[in-house]
């Protein structure tokens, strides 16, 4: 590694197709951030023209618009409906077939297609939250196949952020807006003052072998005090915040406490919550036989804890309320998940209120629940 | 030895459109493989070949709308080993559910030049309301591959893979962004079943709600929400009144919405 690569370099505006092509040439597909259906999703991308130039993403409770921004911005908006998880662990999966041949049969194996593939504008809470599905797909005895097969052909291409949204509290969380660690490659867009540039530098050896061909110039320390003042920015404009301390213990806590119920009232259990959050992992299986018998396939799809299915035993739910299932949805997040993983299962995007259709807020409802109830009734009474 | 008789599979009518039943002949190609399996000895649909019963499987589409049909419905059950109903209007009643909430007389004047010769009942019912029913497909029309897999499943000795979970999940799963949350058009995908594909989101409309009611709806929530999207309280009755009007959850909040109950 030459010493250019181990500070920063900058990148201007005119020169991104230059990284662009890097990428290419050393063999990645780019999927990343583009305009599609009045969002901005996470798609293969085809060149810098995909990129969701001048737009960003206003967010609130149950609510999320693209707007116009006054400028030319590549990275101007903060986190979309879809994670990167969806290209690591797929909505539905074929597993393997099984074949009847004769009195017997024999199981074919599904080949997993992992391309290389560079993830371009990773966020700093994606990146938290990457290494959160890291633990729980690969990081145990059991490791799943597909999930580490990709993983391992996937580089990280983050891009802090500029600006926080409506919901985002990654600061809270201890995650963001500054890239720590995790990431191949490291982008700060800088829209001024002068050219409109990116801050470039590699987190590891396989960011710098991208970056060396394009030979760019170290970044002036004035531009490296723009960035810190960017996210420092970035910091105090956080739309939610969410006091992380003691959250484990507050949640084991309060198992009775009568804001479950509160929150069960608005919560549709649609599932909504859990299938946009970046680290929620539950799967179900199915099997697909034709109709002659001779083969039957095993998928896997998303599932998720607010369905009745998912606790279903014996022909009936463990959880049949409504109450209990969003109580086993925000204890596992914020509480066991430290437990089962050591971490907080949370990262901050702030997701799970935006596209909640009745815009239910866990930044609101854990500050609802830190406060604490007037004891009432006899023992074995609790609300 | 003899091979072992095919299971013999009846497709019945009452009170619909035939949009099921033709979900069942657009199976095409996979018809060769079920016509292998099973004896299709009933389905007018297809052939006027008719074996006679009994039936180890009866597939039963519309709702019970007339006297006759009270009766005949329980002769159905009388022949089949195992009786499925699939849509809408045998699982909820259908869209003629809709006489449920309004004078029957009205309908008779306004639509037939001689309303004496129309002998009726008040209410469209499903099927589940007269006799014992062993399972169901929802949807309007149901859905090819839940067909398909309620077969696979009754061949093979097994209970069909037919979740409960809201459209939304499916949403998720197609990678759909959400019309509600980025668009505001009112949908009834978190309170709907899926089985559909997220058909209508996929084309940014919102959910109809044509597979009934979810596992576990929140209709008073989901109510609160359309008012807050701007809806009126007939137009939120209105949205519930449809090919589902009569399934008690989605019954319950048009009731609701229009003022005629305290609570769903």
């Amino acid at each position: 590694m030459d010493a250019g690569s181990e500070g920063s370099q900058v990148l201007r505006r005119e020169e991104f197709p230059r990284l662009f092509s890097a990428l290419e040439d050393a063999g990645y597909q780019v999927v990343g951030p583009t305009v599609r259906d009045g969002a901005i999703v996470y798609d293969r991308l085809h060149g810098v023209d995909d990129l969701p130039r001048g737009w960003t993403d206003r967010q609130g409770p149950g609510r999320y618009r693209l707007e116009r921004r006054g400028d030319d911005a590549l990275f101007g908006y903060n986190v979309g409906p879809f994670t990167w998880k969806k290209f690591l662990f797929p909505p539905r999966e074929r597993l393997f077939t099984v074949q009847r041949e004769g009195g017997s049969f024999t199981v074919v194996p599904e080949p997993v297609e992992a391309p290389l593939t560079a993830f371009l504008g990773v966020r700093a809470c994606e990146l938290a939250g990457l290494a959160v599905t890291d633990r729980v797909f690969q990081g145990g005895p059991v490791v799943d196949p597909g999930y580490a097969a990709r993983r391992s052909r996937v580089l990280l291409v983050a891009v802090q952020c500029g600006q926080a949204g409506g919901n985002c509290f990654c600061a809270s969380m201890r995650t963001g807006p500054s890239v720590s660690g995790g990431a191949d490659l490291v982008l700060t867009e800088i829209l001024g003052p002068g050219p409109h540039r990116f801050l470039v530098r590699a987190g590891s050896p396989r960011g710098a072998e991208v970056l060396s061909p394009l030979n760019l110039p170290p970044a002036p320390e004035e531009d490296e005090r723009t960035v810190g003042e960017l996210l420092d920015r970035t910091t105090r404009s956080m739309g939610r915040e969410m006091d992380p301390t003691g959250l484990r213990d507050l949640l084991r806590e309060t198992l009775q406490h009568p804001r479950w119920e509160e929150v069960a009232r608005r919560c549709l259990s649609c599932t909504n919550c859990t299938l946009v959050c970046p680290t929620c992992f539950c799967s179900t299986h199915e099997e697909v036989p034709d109709l002659s018998e001779e083969k039957v396939e095993r998928w896997r799809r998303w599932d998720s804890c607010f369905n009745l299915g998912f606790t279903e035993l014996h022909g009936a739910p463990v959880r049949a309320s409504g109450r209990s299932r969003y109580r086993q949805w925000l204890t596992h997040k914020l509480g066991t998940w430290h437990d089962q993983f050591g971490t907080s299962g949370c990262i901050g995007c702030g997701r799970c209120i935006t596209w909640c259709p009745v815009g239910i807020d866990l930044t609101e409802e854990v500050a609802a629940l830190r406060v604490p109830v007037a004891p009432a009734g006899p023992p074995g009474r609790t609300a | 030895m003899p091979a072992p008789a095919k299971p013999r599979l009846a497709v019945w009518k009452f009170a619909s459109c035939d949009g099921c039943q033709l979900t069942m002949l657009n199976l095409e190609d996979e018809l060769v493989a079920l016509a292998d399996r099973l004896e299709i000895a009933n389905f007018r649909e297809a052939s006027s070949a008719v074996v006679a019963g009994p039936y180890d499987l009866s597939l039963v589409e519309g709702s019970i709308t007339t006297p006759e049909d009270a009766e005949r419905i329980r002769e159905v059950r009388a022949q089949s080993r195992v009786l499925v109903t699939i849509g809408a209007c045998a699982t909820a009643g259908g869209i003629q559910a809709l006489r449920n909430f309004a004078h029957l007389d009205d309908f008779r004047r306004a639509v037939y030049a001689h309303p004496e010769f129309i002998e009726t009942l008040a209410t469209s019912t499903p099927i589940a309301d007269h006799v014992i029913v062993d399972g169901e497909l929802r949807g309007c029309p149901i859905s090819p591959r839940q067909l398909r897999e309620l077969f696979s499943a009754f061949l093979g000795h097994r209970s069909p893979d037919l979740p409960t979970e809201s459209v939304c999940a499916e949403c998720k799963r197609r990678g759909n962004v959400c019309v509600v949350v980025a668009r505001g058009i009112p949908c009834l995908g978190p309170v709907t079943q899926t089985g559909c594909g997220a058909l209508c989101p996929s084309y940014h409309r919102g959910c109809y709600g044509c597979f009934g009611p979810q596992g576990s709806p929140n209709l008073p929530s989901m109510l609160d929400h359309l008012t807050a999207l701007g809806m009126t309280p007939p137009e939120v009755t209105r949205v519930f009144r449809t090919f589902n009007a009569a399934a008690p959850a989605f019954r319950a909040a048009a009731d609701r919405a229009s003022g005629l109950s305290g609570a769903p």
